[in-house]
């Protein structure tokens, strides 16, 4: 390995690349429960050639090569199962460019999420991303690899419907550019009118390339924006809330949390309900909206709106959320874990008393929390437990607690969300035999050593 | 180890490498060395390692560990209730390889040079009152103000100007002031940041001694690092006393016009330095002389306040240089973003600013275009 750290080291500069024991022990890791495996050696790149580069010599040496972005799937998406080089790509993230008037940027592939918030917010405040809730070092790239959501998926679909353009240095070590960007300097789609590629990787976990630059579709940014909260100890009535507040087409986000703490959330199921607008009377005739597509719950006595108060409005506004990694440490264990399935919303009444189960079976702190895809299409549903980092036996709770989502979520018509290695197995077994061929076909052909981040997506292990 | 009960707890969500509104990484050894082991989640995560014996004690531990600037960014941002303790568990891990004698050498000749000459320069106590040769400034008496100097304001040359500055402006205001010279010693806030707790609090006994034995009730300091000593780190041990950064004394001479300035058209922008911002919440004091002083033009770095970027100097790192070389360097960065303002002067109120940041500026070839000024430069310069 040692040439191989100095032919990286030649490539990247010896500053940013490294086989250390200290390298290897991070990045075997990610947040959450899955066991580590170390890498052989960890590059940070700051261009395209370099990972072209990167990935000759990998190919050439027959050697695995992760794309890693923050690192925070936590369903161990970027631990390196069969060693190799991690590549962290964050030293890649400049914002090349925005174009105010077709509403979209063209970014790195290590770009930040907090990043460009910040930046469209100081240069271009009429634009915003769908910025999804976990930290703000998650980067764009790896977000829409694993079809994240966001801000706006009520409205707009995964984050990955958002795009408009990839760049993406394939297992060859070939530069090859997705959508209109193949043969325009203007990257306004990411397919049609031509065949749509961007699924040749969206969804691949880095198995068949290596994102490097991407474009993001941006979109008009209100001067205002609020949140009500609509409260039901009810879960059946649930989905039918959701049909109602979807009609609407009032509503910029609609999540819906579950938790036992504090004592008053308990057994109620909080609709969260974000919207904006650029005047008091747009906001008002929106909350009112809002507010009358439930009034038959209200008249049966079956949930009401709650009084948010502001400090609550403030955490809920707050984007990305950072209440949402403070769950974490509700144990004081610096540790969570969710598995999230992609479901229908006439599933939300099932999830939430599976939850439940689950947290008494295991005894453990959870917070259920599903977010709104489309016009009430599906949800994402977040069986998320909390645990303790120097607990063993309470993470290996968790796992069992997870492993049981998973086949839930299956037998439920549920499709996983970011899956973990097992899960992706489990996917594979019960997917159609064509469509698992197809995948494997597609695998075979993208990646014809088994170099892109290998243990992924493999046909071939079911 | 302090706080071992706390390392596990880290998410490593990241947000402790930010600002505030995420405009860029804020985390000085982050954002040069860009490895995630190299932030503070990966440090936190690392010391855990190290604590349950998945890794050892190495030079590039050690690197990782040292270069931790101590600007309390992470402090400033984490989301956990442990935030406050972030910056003492990293030097809580030091105390634990200071104890175990493997450090880096540089940090062992640092510390072993303040245990033998008071100062990390090994020159003689004799000198340490020099600077203050052509100036009015005479030995502490019975004088209302201590004026604690430091070392680096003692010995370093680019500091001593800047100790000679503030003395004179000190004067010049109508303070009664006075200073230690050969009595003076080493605040010791480095050695404790680079984890000799032991020698530490032997510096700061020693100090409070002297200064009791001198009769001090009230102290202004030139450096915010020995502001920070004294204020946070001195009590506990006896030493309570009146601790002033000399900004916060100045701030309302000039306001308060007891010293006449002339029109000054000079666009500068201010670097906070962390020990006086981050760590003690001082932001205004500095800025509030500079915006009294007629024509002057303060500009902000987009970086500032609470979410200023660190020069790298902090921690201990001005006297080890672990963070201070190459293009990528802190102080190199800092001096870049300070260029974007359009600003001619870069207002310090930090010797260790001063001196890392006027380095950068010559390492970037920027001499002709921008200019490291302490905040009494400025304001000499612009007397009437």
């Amino acid at each position: 390995m040692t040439d191989i750290v100095q032919s990286l080291a030649r490539i990247v500069g010896d500053a940013y690349v490294s086989d250390r024991p200290e390298e290897a022990y991070f990045y075997a890791r990610d947040p959450g429960l899955m066991p580590p495996h170390k890498p052989d050696c960890v590059v940070v790149p700051k261009s395209v050639e370099e990972i072209q580069e990167i990935v000759r010599l990998a190919a050439r040496e027959k050697i695995p090569v992760v794309p890693m972005g923050a690192g925070l799937a936590l369903t161990g998406l970027v631990i390196p199962l069969r060693g190799g080089i991690v590549i962290d790509m964050k030293r890649m993230n400049r914002i090349l460019k925005v174009d105010e008037m077709a509403r979209h940027a063209i970014v790195e592939g290590g770009t930040s999420q907090g990043y460009l918030k910040a930046y469209l917010e100081k240069h271009h405040p009429r634009l915003r991303h769908s910025i999804p809730d976990s930290p703000a070092t998650a980067t764009i790239a790896a977000n829409v690899m694993i079809h994240g959501q966001g801000r706006l998926t009520q409205q707009y679909g995964f984050n990955s419907d958002m795009i408009c353009g990839l760049e993406v240095v394939l297992a060859s070590g070939e530069v090859c550019r997705i959508g209109s960007g193949a043969l325009s300097p203007d990257w306004f789609s990411k397919g049609p009118p031509l065949p749509d590629l961007t699924g040749l990787f969206l969804g691949w976990f880095g198995a068949t390339g290596i994102i490097t630059k991407i474009g993001v579709k941006l979109y008009p940014r209100k001067k205002m924006r609020d949140v009500e909260i609509f409260i039901t100890d009810r879960d059946s009535l649930v989905p039918g809330m959701v049909y109602e507040l979807t009609h609407t087409e009032m509503v910029e986000d609609i999540n819906i949390f579950a938790q036992p703490k504090p004592m008053i959330f308990k057994d109620n199921h909080h609709i969260t309900l974000f919207y904006t607008g650029d005047t008091e009377e747009e906001m008002e005739f929106k909350r009112k909206t809002i507010w009358h597509s439930l009034d038959r719950f209200i008249r049966s006595k079956d949930g009401g709106f709650m009084g948010v108060p502001p400090a609550m409005k403030s955490t809920l506004l707050d984007m990305p959320q950072r209440s949402v990694s403070r769950f974490a440490d509700v144990k004081k264990g610096g540790g969570f874990e969710y598995s999230g399935p992609i479901i229908m919303v006439d599933k939300y009444p099932a999830c939430a008393r599976k939850i439940l189960e689950l947290a008494e079976k295991y005894d453990l702190g959870y917070s259920g929390m599903a977010r709104i895809i489309g016009r009430s299409h599906a949800m994402m549903y977040g069986f998320a437990f909390t645990f303790n980092r120097a607990d063993p036996d309470m993470m290996e709770r968790t796992r069992q607690a997870l492993h049981e989502v998973s086949v839930f979520a299956l037998e439920a018509g549920g499709v996983f969300w970011k899956g973990t290695a097992d899960e992706q197995k489990m996917a594979m077994q019960k997917m159609d035999p064509a469509t698992r061929g197809l995948m494997g076909m597609i695998k075979k052909q993208m990646d014809p050593h088994g170099i892109m981040n290998p243990g992924n997506w493999e046909v071939t292990e079911v | 180890m302090k706080y071992a009960d706390i390392v596990h707890r880290c998410f490593r969500c990241g947000y402790c490498k930010f600002t505030g509104d995420y405009t860029d990484f804020n985390c000085p050894a982050y954002r040069k060395f860009r490895f995630e082991t190299y932030s503070p989640g990966g440090r936190m995560w690392l010391i855990r390692g190290w604590l349950n014996g998945e890794i050892k004690n190495s030079e590039r531990f050690q690197e990782i560990l040292f270069s931790c600037a101590t600007c309390a960014n992470c402090v400033e941002h984490c989301v956990f209730t442990f935030s406050e303790d972030l910056v003492n568990i990293f030097i809580a891990a030091r105390e634990e390889l200071v104890a175990e004698g493997l450090i880096p050498p540089q940090v062992r000749d640092y510390l072993k040079a303040i245990h033998v000459n008071g100062n990390p320069y090994k020159l003689p106590a004799a000198e340490r009152g020099k600077w203050a040769a052509e100036t009015p400034v005479e030995p502490y008496r019975d004088q209302e103000y201590l004026f604690y100097v430091g070392c680096v304001g003692s010995y370093d040359e680019r500091a001593v100007k800047m100790a000679r500055a503030v003395g004179t402006l000190l004067m010049k205001a109508g303070l009664s002031i006075g200073i230690l010279g050969e009595k003076e010693t080493c605040d010791g806030n480095e050695v404790r940041a680079m984890g000799e707790s032991g020698l530490f609090e032997q510096l700061a006994e020693q100090n409070i001694r002297t200064f009791h034995d001198m009769g001090v009730k009230k102290i202004i300091t030139l450096d915010p690092h020995a502001y920070n000593a004294f204020k946070n780190d001195y009590p506990p041990l006896g030493g309570e006393f009146e601790v002033f950064h000399y900004t916060q004394i100045l701030a309302p001479v000039i306001g308060g016009r007891r010293i006449l300035l002339k029109e000054c058209p000079l666009t500068v922008t201010y670097h906070d330095p962390c020990y006086l911002g981050r760590h003690n919440k001082e932001y205004e004091a500095p800025r509030s002389i500079l915006k009294a002083i007629p024509g002057l033009e303060l500009t902000e770095m987009e970086r500032n306040s609470e979410n200023a970027f660190c020069c790298g100097g902090g921690g201990g790192n001005f006297f080890t240089d672990i963070l201070g070389k190459g293009e990528e360097s802190p102080a190199r960065l800092r001096v870049r973003e300070a260029l974007d303002t359009g600003a001619g002067v870069i207002a310090v109120a930090c010797p260790q600013c001063a001196k890392m940041l006027e380095d950068a500026v010559k390492s970037e070839g920027l001499e002709d275009r921008l200019k490291v000024m302490d905040i009494a430069e400025i304001v000499t310069g612009c007397l009437s």
